[in-house]
């Protein structure tokens, strides 16, 4: 086990304040598949809140300042992780910018006397996966997750202002990895539906016919569960979803653990809102 | 404040309260050149929010072409998008939606505008007060400043209690060490460019 231990890559994490509260579930798990593959996620010392919807919602300027923060805390050499897709948003996009604009650098160069890493490899946790060969990591390989029927939902994470269009597109992976490991994709139409996020709190009446729509477009096609990639649609699905039979939703680490084998998983499916454990013990997965 | 259909429909336009300066300042701080909207309606379809919108995405940038600011800065439209790229990633002229919201949200707040939508601005007045105070956002917190604003205590009680049974609710929040370097932020006024 130690040599095990020893062997793993120390990549910097950003796990963002859902995974850290909120969604620990989605935290566990993914930090289980990290090491899986051979990974070691050191959480980024002191890390702050990413500015989330509100802070450029409202003040450009403090959104820049929350994001600068977080990229000049990564220690060099080293990739920074991000789990969720909103953080890796608002990351990524400052990250662009203080690379391209000198100006921008050098005013939080003075302001924090360090220097700027424009190599900084900022990786979306889908990009461990391709080349990770997951399948053989599998305890079970091809039963691994037994038939489960999904249908991949990826909210807005594929959507991205144009500056960043022509960055790493990341669709179809859900469905590509989940059915090496024995689940089945299905097709539907709510893929890359925005979940609604935080008008999920000020409007509940504009957000509860979206996810209801969500939710019923997933059993249209006979899916068993929705996979998400993104905490923040994760919530929203359950708690605005008011249908008599609601869908259970995964968080995308959470089934690609357990098809790893990973058995610490009581404490991930108890925080579900849609409890999914029926499910799974139908499926032989728990 | 919301209406039927898209107010915009229909709709006389009436310039006589242009403001000529206005398209140019939008253009400038958003860093986007909307003048290459030519109204094909694709953000307007993609949009997952457009329904309960006052004017459609693209009917906000034919507001600003025209000069209407007023008009523009009082609707929900601006308060109701959420940010999520979807129209920009539909655009065939690839027009920054996102940037063009976010500078209007501000000029609306700046100019002291009736905002539209005043729970959304409590929600991300909460939720940056949250972060001022803690570096991170404490959702428990947030959720309750934002009731106590709004004088709702029964709403929601049902999700709430749920999230709490389910340990989605953290009691304390999860705090950063240096929160003076945060608090800065919210205080010092800047001069970038």
């Amino acid at each position: 086990m130690d040599n095990h231990k020893n062997s793993l890559t120390d990549i910097s994490y950003f796990p963002g304040c859902s995974l850290a509260t909120s969604a620990k579930e989605n935290n566990l798990s993914l930090l289980n598949l990290c090491r899986r593959l051979g990974f070691n996620p050191v959480e980024l010392d002191d890390w702050n809140c990413c500015g989330s919807s509100s802070a450029h919602s409202i003040r450009s300027e403090l959104a820049d300042d929350l994001a600068a923060r977080n990229l000049f805390l990564a220690p060099a050499g080293r990739p920074l992780l991000v789990a969720c897709p909103s953080c890796m948003l608002r990351l990524r996009h400052m990250y662009i910018h203080l690379r391209d604009d000198e100006a921008a650098r050098g005013y939080y160069e003075d302001k924090w006397n360090r220097s700027f890493d424009p190599n900084l490899n900022i990786l979306h946790f889908f990009e461990l996966l391709p080349e990770a060969n997951l399948p053989n990591l599998a305890k079970d390989r091809e039963h691994s997750l037994n038939g489960i029927r999904f249908v991949p939902y990826y909210g807005c994470m594929l959507a991205r202002p144009p500056v960043m269009s022509r960055e790493k597109n990341y669709y179809g992976l859900m469905e590509k990895i989940l059915s090496s490991l024995g689940a089945e994709p299905l097709l539907w139409g709510y893929a890359s539906r925005c979940c609604g996020t935080f008008l999920s709190v000020a409007r509940p009446d504009v957000v509860r016919p979206m996810v209801n729509n969500i939710a019923l477009g997933a059993k249209e096609t006979g899916a068993d569960c929705i996979v998400t990639a993104c905490a923040m649609c994760h919530l929203n699905l359950e708690i605005r979803c008011d249908l008599r039979e609601p869908v259970p939703i995964f968080h995308f680490s959470e089934l690609l653990s357990l098809a790893l084998g990973e058995d610490d998983h009581k404490g991930w499916f108890s925080r579900h809102i849609v409890d999914p454990e029926p499910l799974l013990r139908s499926k032989g997965l728990i | 404040m919301k209406k039927e259909n898209y107010s915009d429909l229909g709709e006389t336009i009436k310039s006589d309260d242009s403001d000529f300066q206005f398209a140019s300042e939008v253009k400038k701080r958003s860093g986007t050149d909307f003048n290459m909207c030519y109204h094909c309606w694709c953000c307007t379809g993609g949009c997952p929010f457009s329904h309960a919108m006052d004017y459609t995405p693209n009917g906000i940038i034919r507001l600003v072409q025209f000069g209407l600011k007023r008009k523009a800065l009082e609707s929900s439209t601006i308060w109701l998008c959420v940010g999520c790229n979807t129209c920009s990633t539909v655009c065939p002229m690839r027009i920054d939606m996102s940037a063009i919201m976010d500078t209007m949200r501000q000029m609306a707040l700046e100019e002291g505008i009736s905002v539209a939508e005043p729970d959304i601005l409590n929600f991300h007045k909460e939720v940056l007060h949250s972060i001022e105070h803690y570096g991170r956002t404490h959702k428990l917190e947030i959720m309750l400043r934002y009731k106590i604003r709004k004088r709702d205590w029964f709403s929601d009680m049902d999700v709430g209690l749920k999230m709490l049974a389910k340990r989605k609710l953290d009691l304390m929040p999860s705090k950063v060490n240096d929160i003076g370097e945060i608090r800065k932020f919210f205080t010092d006024v800047k001069h970038k460019t």
